[in-house]
């Protein structure tokens, strides 16, 4: 066998290796949504979504965690999408090319690495502690803000960029103003690719566990929270007391939450794909 | 009035993008003036050479040893999973596979980074552990292992998605003076471009290791809650972000010492990863020059 033959040989295991591999991931993925869905399918109704926590398995639902969730999320968009889309405008149509914004960016880049258990530290000592908030909603979503914070400015930023310049210059010409320009050209012809990144801010958001619980959100919420001022219980932390205990019946009902919480974040990022390709499509000008 | 109202809208843009600054800061206030606290009543050198951390029992020891060993020991199984199985689907995707075997694989890996964390912590606790303890007797209930495993195989896209982008970007001429010279898809690969995109992949690998490191709720749930200072990985043993995680959930007084532990702790997580991200970012701003 000569040398040429050696390498085609390599080259041909290589590849099956290499598809071995690929698939690998994919079977991980597939083996773990079988495993959650044979042990949990079964354990979803009606009573599983709209009773309350229960110290007994087969009664326990996930109604106030659900809630609590859906609170935590909407105050989460109501705070970080203005200040997130609007920093996102500063640092691409403003603020480009000063020392400033090179700064905010390595700045930007640096906090989207923070690991998200501190920013639940912060959100314990800032809002918990020195604002007074306590465990509170308000508490819980001001975190989160934070977290998606530099998620929500990337994306923003990226959306702005692929907006050419000459429809922007098109607007200056006939006489408008810089704001008038973003307000009425720019944003618009951006929304999907902002809307994009705010939909992932939203599905990162229902998947955090780990600040919610250092900022002291409770396992045992027994009551429906109804003011940003309430205690609270998310649908992972629930998981998370669930996967904790050592009863069998539990664990069930944790793969059952999960898969109710899978079912959140696909929907969420199916969303995103298909926004990101029908406005990748459209966009071209 | 026009003009005054154009200042006035860019102002409060400007204060929004400020207050990205203003999380830094405050994170860096916060955990350096609890951890000061901290150090008035621990000595900063047994905090470094003491190999115990006990502060939640009666005879209380305050050595981080232990739990930066359990951090880096589950983040080391992850990487040894995740850098193989990245980069080979990294190169697969870019020198073998075509177009659209790529376009429907590679954001179905990205699934990967995007189911929660809790759930793989589930994964890991009731599947992997139970399927491993068939081949491993004596592997207990809460382990290194699992818990690196499953981090690991979360973590591919990470390496795969980014190491994709960084081969991409290599300027084709490159590869196609390889096969002018004869080369296989595999020499051209190995010999040309990942050579060529080394600091993109080696970006992809830090941020990778930044995310393991800062990574909880699968070792929370799965690694146990055991400070050992073992390179054992079939043993429980306890990382920094789980201690904080069960400080949280005991009843713990504020103003205690086992309090300020978690800023402590905090802290020293913060620096290994602030380290990680500022170190990728140089070398991602010199490899973008690179090919300008």
């Amino acid at each position: 066998m000569n040398n040429s033959q050696v390498n085609r040989i390599k080259d041909t295991a290589f590849k099956f290796f290499a598809i071995a591999c690929t698939f690998f991931g994919l079977l991980v993925l597939a083996v773990l949504l079988y495993d959650i869905l044979s042990k949990g399918l079964t354990r979803i109704d009606l009573d599983f979504i709209t009773n309350l926590p229960s110290r007994r398995a087969a009664s326990a639902g996930i109604y106030t965690a659900l809630l609590g969730m859906i609170w935590i999320l909407v105050l989460t968009v109501i705070i970080a999408f203005p200040i997130g889309i609007a920093a996102g405008i500063y640092l691409e149509e403003y603020g480009k090319r000063n020392r400033f914004a090179n700064f905010i960016e390595i700045n930007i880049a640096n906090l989207a690495g923070v690991p998200s258990i501190i920013y639940g530290i912060l959100g314990l000592e800032l809002f918990g502690r020195i604002l007074g908030l306590g465990n509170s909603i308000l508490t819980g979503s001001l975190t989160l803000s934070l977290l998606v914070l530099p998620l929500i400015i990337v994306s923003t930023r990226e959306a702005i960029k692929a907006v050419p310049k000459s429809i922007r210059e098109a607007a200056y010409g006939l006489g408008a103003t810089k704001w008038q320009t973003i307000y009425s050209i720019v944003l618009p012809s951006s929304f999907g690719g902002i809307l994009t990144g705010l939909i992932l801010a939203i599905s990162r958001a229902v998947g955090e566990t780990a600040p919610l619980i250092v900022i002291g959100a409770l396992v045992y919420v027994p009551f429906a929270p109804t003011n940003p001022m309430d205690e609270f219980t998310v649908l992972t932390i629930q998981i998370f007391n669930w996967v904790t205990r050592p009863q069998a019946g539990f664990v069930t009902n944790a793969a059952a939450a999960i898969i109710i919480l899978l079912l959140f974040t696909f929907m969420m990022n199916g969303i995103a794909v298909i926004l990101r390709n029908r406005y990748n499509k459209k966009t071209r000008f | 009035m026009v003009s005054v109202k154009e200042r006035i809208i860019e102002v409060i843009l400007f204060l929004c993008s400020l207050l990205t600054v203003l999380i830094t800061l405050g994170i860096i206030v916060i955990l350096a003036s609890e951890t000061f606290n901290f150090f008035s009543k621990v000595s900063i050198i047994e905090f470094f050479t003491e190999t115990e951390w006990t502060p939640l029992f009666a005879n209380k020891k305050f050595g981080i040893l232990p739990l930066v060993c359990g951090t880096l020991l589950v983040t080391v199984i992850a990487i040894l999973v995740a850098l193989p199985l990245g980069l080979t689907i990294a190169v697969y995707l870019n020198e073998y596979a075509n177009q659209k075997f790529t376009a429907v694989v590679k954001p179905l890996l990205e699934i990967l980074a995007a189911i929660p964390t809790v759930v793989y912590g589930f994964f890991a606790l009731t599947f992997v552990t139970p399927l491993l303890q068939r081949v491993l007797p004596n592997l207990s209930g809460f382990n290194a292992l699992s818990a690196g495993l499953v981090m690991g195989v979360m973590i591919i896209p990470y390496i795969s998605s980014l190491s994709e982008d960084a081969l991409r970007a290599v300027p084709k001429s490159l590869r196609e003076a390889a096969y002018g010279m004869g080369s296989t898809r595999l020499q051209t690969a190995f010999k040309v471009m990942v050579p060529a995109a080394s600091s993109g992949i080696i970006v992809s690998v830090i941020l990778a290791i930044s995310r393991a490191i800062g990574e909880t709720m699968i070792v929370a749930i799965a690694a146990g809650q055991e400070p050992k200072l073992t390179l054992n990985p079939l043993t429980s043993l306890e990382t920094i972000t789980t201690y904080i995680v069960q400080v949280s959930m005991g009843d713990v007084p504020r103003n205690s010492i086992e309090y300020s532990t978690i800023f402590s702790a905090g802290i020293t997580l913060f620096i290994f990863t602030f380290l990680l991200n500022n170190i990728s970012f140089v070398i991602k701003r010199k490899y973008h020059q690179k090919y300008e």
